[in-house]
């Protein structure tokens, strides 16, 4: 396989950077994935083990974690939408600069629902 | 040589006849792009609801402990709905890093490695996660009854 140049760099615009996103969101999640089932499955071993897990996740620092792993899935979610309707409507490609920043409407609308709620569970929460 | 009467000459067939011949890769790649599709609707669904009962609903995040495990994974419905969460997000998760992987790891040798690794990590986790919704419970016999949910000493 032959090795790309050093030194090039293409700088699509809202469709190259919306892939790049995608992308990296879906690896993050994939990965928090891997380690919530594992920790999930500490129910299998004593409530204790499991409560001490998952107290680590009720810490703010894991609290704002969350937050971003919240907004990970939601771009990923809304972007994956996108995807389809390029894919599978007949405008989708026309408008397909168009649908990004409606994603990103949708992304804002629904992290501001999201985030004072979690962050107020976070930050004065607790048992 | 060239007679306005010569006779049209038979030539044997030079090869054999045109056949299709049968693709030995299969459409692999093309169900690999339709589940991607199809799972990342039915994910959105699954996904946003167990967001939003885990983390929006009362104390969000601090109301989960072993209590709150199991009276969700007392309700079929929740058993139904983690697992079918579990194995979809697993593959559509695995198959992405798959396509990540066959893009940038250009050495073969690279490239069996880290999906070696990942197929393990899908297999350890897939098999791990049924396990555990469908051996779970709830009411563990020697465990304190203030851990436990309220319906295991009712």
């Amino acid at each position: 396989m032959p090795t790309a140049p050093a030194g090039t760099l293409y700088r699509g615009r809202e469709g190259m950077w919306s892939w790049v996103a995608h992308r990296v969101t879906g690896v993050l999640i994939f990965f928090f994935l891997l380690v919530h089932v594992l920790d999930t499955a500490l129910v299998r071993v004593s409530p204790e083990a499991y409560n001490a897990a998952i107290g680590t996740y009720q810490t703010p620092i894991m609290g704002l974690g969350e937050a971003g792993l919240v907004a990970a899935i939601v771009f990923h979610a809304f972007n994956g939408i996108r995807i389809l309707l390029v894919d599978f409507w007949a405008k989708g490609p026309r408008y397909q600069k168009t649908m990004l920043w409606v994603v990103v409407g949708l992304f804002v609308v629904t992290m501001a629902g999201f985030l004072p709620r979690h962050l107020i569970n976070v930050f004065t929460g607790g048992h | 040589m060239a007679h306005g009467t010569a006779a049209v000459a038979k030539v044997p067939s030079p090869r054999s006849p045109y056949a299709r011949r049968k693709t030995t890769r299969g459409n692999y790649e093309l169900y690999s792009w339709v589940f991607m599709r199809a799972s990342g609707v039915v994910l959105l669904v699954l996904i946003f609801g167990h967001l939003f009962v885990n983390l929006m609903i009362g104390e969000g995040v601090h109301a989960i402990d072993f209590a709150f495990v199991g009276g969700k994974w007392s309700n079929p419905m929740w058993q139904v709905w983690d697992l079918l969460m579990l194995w979809l997000a697993m593959i559509h998760g695995t198959n992405g890093v798959r396509t990540i992987i066959n893009d940038y790891a250009a050495k073969d040798v690279t490239r069996g490695i880290l999906k070696g690794l990942l197929f393990l990590a899908f297999t350890v986790v897939v098999v791990l996660g049924t396990l555990v919704i469908f051996t779970f419970d709830a009411c563990p016999p020697d465990a304190p009854a203030e851990l436990l949910a309220s319906f295991c000493t009712a």
